[in-house]
């Protein structure tokens, strides 16, 4: 287990994601015992990228479902083409053609397949990213259960369609609403936190190593403080990347040479007026000093 | 790693150990069913189970199912496998059962546990009695209650029957609401979906339209009662009410606060009256003292308000107003609250009296940033909130 562990961590680290142990184990369960991954964290910490690594790490397609309030089967699972079937019917009417029967209409070649339908009826397996599942509603969560725990889909008009090949599932929650215990359950677990200092600054240095090891340190101890301040919305390791582009773009050497132009491109890491308010030049200077 | 390890069938010890750990974390409050105890098995069977580390990861990985449990999960490891023995005897000695024991002494002590203390028997008793005086609507015994203030009620039956009634008016509340939307349905967009199904009789051509219109939701209560001692003789009869908006309203959430705030949505959803008694006996030391409505509402505004509060969201404050803290920081929390959600509520319990005017300085200075600010000294009152959710 322990070579697989390394050879996937290696493909992992490869993709540009650092992952610890226990996320990798996480990753290898999942795909041993075929459950889904339930993937909480506070906002940015890296969750939907988790999907799309996967999807590199074992070269499969990645379909994703962003859900919000009010996703329907229309939008999640299939809907059918109305427009062609219109046109279909018309066409057999004008050119006197016959054998359009019911059931041919309502064959797989008016239907159009979202992303839940899609992930299972393909020929080559898929992870399938279900994002921000705490946006959806309770009623659709239920459904999905229903999905994910017998890989099949009815379509009422065509039958049952069974699963062709299982696809990975990750599902990912910023906790905006509690979700259901079955739910949980069916799932495996993995929390993400906040990096800590060393773990952020391997972060920062995989995906912008154009950045001194110097300044990277800087970045990463500057957001690093910033995140004990009293914040509304908490920078995550998207923001630092945010930052650490802008910073970049800037030619900037070390935050000590400029604390003007820390205060100028907070934006990338404060989202809210609130914040930037509560943050004032002098904090900033401190912290930056402190950093450096 | 020793490769003979990864291919062995787990030997009967371990297969013993791991059923007696996931025995152990299910009396930890995990959730491990028997679709997780076969899968540590199979876990078992393919890792190299010498190393604690891996076994520990991949276990937490199956067993967690929130966050609560991810961060408690490695104590509870530790204590299991540091003991190497079948575990008949340290489910009690290790957290689970011990607070709980404590917390039963601890309500005994208390005098006032007469809230969720009824018998079950007795309970489904006062139930159906209850039923029956408001099936018939008109009944006098449910009349006067309905009307009587809370602070009048003396002796210990009408109180509980009182409470009971509380808590089924907060149901009441939901179905009158379900139904109305029912009879509100009219079309506003054209279902595509439907409208094609429905003229392929008419050889595909559109004769009769089908509408859609977005399903209205029932709105999400967030409650925040005051429990300080001002407030104690009315803060047992909220209790219940919540109680029943938390069983009745799918999205609810409650919090009491004094000095400062407690979060007691999951914990008032326990079903069973026992266990109920036991948890509130647990979280509900310290009640009865003063309030800080604003350090309390602070500490909502920087702990759950972000996941708690949404566009459908009601935050509804139960409070009688006396605070010792300053009315700009009230405002300001207040303010936030608001942004944050859909209409801000604050029933006060005094406001039914008649000689009683909004006097105190907090209550002045908030007044402009509530929706609604009405009574809730009864049951009528109580259920006049109906209306002010209906237009919602």
């Amino acid at each position: 287990m322990q070579a697989a562990l390394d050879k996937m961590g290696q493909r992992v680290t490869d993709a540009g994601y650092i992952a610890d142990q226990a996320l990798l184990t996480s990753l290898w369960l999942m795909s041993e015992l075929n459950r889904p991954l339930l993937l909480e964290g506070n906002a940015g910490v890296g969750k939907t990228e988790v999907g799309k690594i996967l999807a590199d790490v074992f070269d499969r397609s990645l379909i994703r479902l962003q859900c919000y309030e009010g996703l329907d089967v229309n939008t999640a699972v299939y809907e059918w083409n109305y427009q062609r079937q219109l046109l279909a019917i018309r066409r057999q009417e004008i050119l006197h053609e016959d054998g359009l029967s019911e059931a041919q209409l309502f064959s797989e070649t008016y239907l159009m397949k979202r992303p839940l339908l899609q992930s299972i009826s393909g020929v080559q397996p898929t992870v399938l990213l279900i994002d921000e599942i705490d946006r959806a509603d309770e009623e659709f969560e239920a459904y999905l259960l229903e999905v994910l725990s017998d890989f099949q889909i009815s379509i009422p008009e065509l039958g049952t369609i069974k699963a062709s090949s299982i696809p990975l599932v990750i599902l990912t929650s910023n906790g905006t609403r509690e979700l259901s215990d079955a739910l949980r359950r069916r799932c495996l677990y993995h929390y993400i936190d906040y990096p800590d200092y060393d773990k952020e600054l391997r972060i920062v240095l995989a995906r912008a190593p154009d950045i001194g090891a110097n300044l990277a340190a800087q970045i990463v101890a500057f957001v690093q403080k910033l995140r004990e301040q009293d914040l509304r919305k908490v920078p995550g390791v998207a923001e630092t990347l945010d930052w650490t582009a802008a910073l970049l773009r800037l030619d900037m050497k070390s935050l000590g040479d400029n604390p003007d132009a820390v205060v100028a491109t907070l934006g990338c890491l404060l989202k809210t007026r609130e914040d930037i308010d509560a943050m004032p030049a002098e904090v900033i200077h401190d912290l930056v000093a402190r950093a450096s | 790693m020793n490769p003979g390890t990864t291919e062995l069938q787990p030997d009967r010890q371990l297969i013993a150990q791991l059923t007696g750990f996931s025995r152990f974390a299910r009396a930890q409050n995990f959730n491990v069913g028997i679709q997780e105890s076969v899968d540590s098995q199979r876990l078992a069977a393919s890792i190299d189970v010498t190393n604690r580390r891996q076994l520990r990861m991949g276990l937490k990985a199956l067993i967690c199912s929130s966050v609560s449990d991810w961060e408690r999960f490695d104590r509870v490891f530790d204590a299991y496998w540091k003991l190497d023995q079948p575990r008949q005897n340290t489910q009690a000695s290790i957290g689970g059962k011990a607070p709980r024991q404590a917390a039963l002494a601890d309500s005994s002590q208390h005098g006032d546990d007469a809230l969720f203390d009824v018998p079950d028997a007795n309970a489904l008793d006062a139930k159906g009695a209850s039923d029956g005086n408001l099936s018939q609507g008109g009944a006098s015994k449910t009349e006067s209650i309905n009307t009587r203030n809370f602070d009048q009620l003396s002796n210990a039956a009408e109180l509980r029957s009182m409470e009971d009634l509380a808590e089924r008016l907060a149901r009441r509340i939901r179905q009158r609401l379900l139904r109305r939307q029912r009879i509100d349905r009219r079309g506003e967009r054209v279902d595509m979906r439907s409208t094609a199904r429905t003229s392929l009789r008419y050889g595909g051509l559109p004769m009769s339209l089908s509408f859609r219109q977005r399903r209205r939701q029932t709105p999400k209560l967030v409650l925040l009662l005051d429990v300080s001692r001002s407030m104690s003789v009315y803060s047992y009869l909220f209790l219940r009410f919540a109680r029943g908006i938390l069983g009745a309203f799918k999205g609810a959430d409650a919090f009491a606060f004094h000095t400062r705030l407690v979060h007691i949505g999951e914990t008032m959803r326990e079903p069973g009256r026992r266990r109920l008694r036991e948890k509130m006996a647990l979280i509900s030391a310290g009640w009865d003292g003063g309030t800080r409505i604003d350090k309390s509402l602070e500490a909502f505004n920087r702990h759950y308000a972000r996941n708690i509060l949404g566009s459908r969201s009601i935050v509804i404050i139960v409070s009688d107003g006396y605070d010792t803290g300053e009315p700009e920081e009230l405002c300001k929390q207040l303010q936030r609250i608001k942004r944050r959600s859909r209409r801000l509520i604050w029933l006060n319990p005094l406001l039914g009296n008649e000689n009683y005017r909004p006097g105190t300085r907090c209550i002045m200075a908030a007044l402009p940033l509530i929706d609604i600010f009405a009574p809730a000294h009864n049951l009528e009152s109580l259920s006049a909130l109906e209306q002010h959710l209906a237009g919602i």
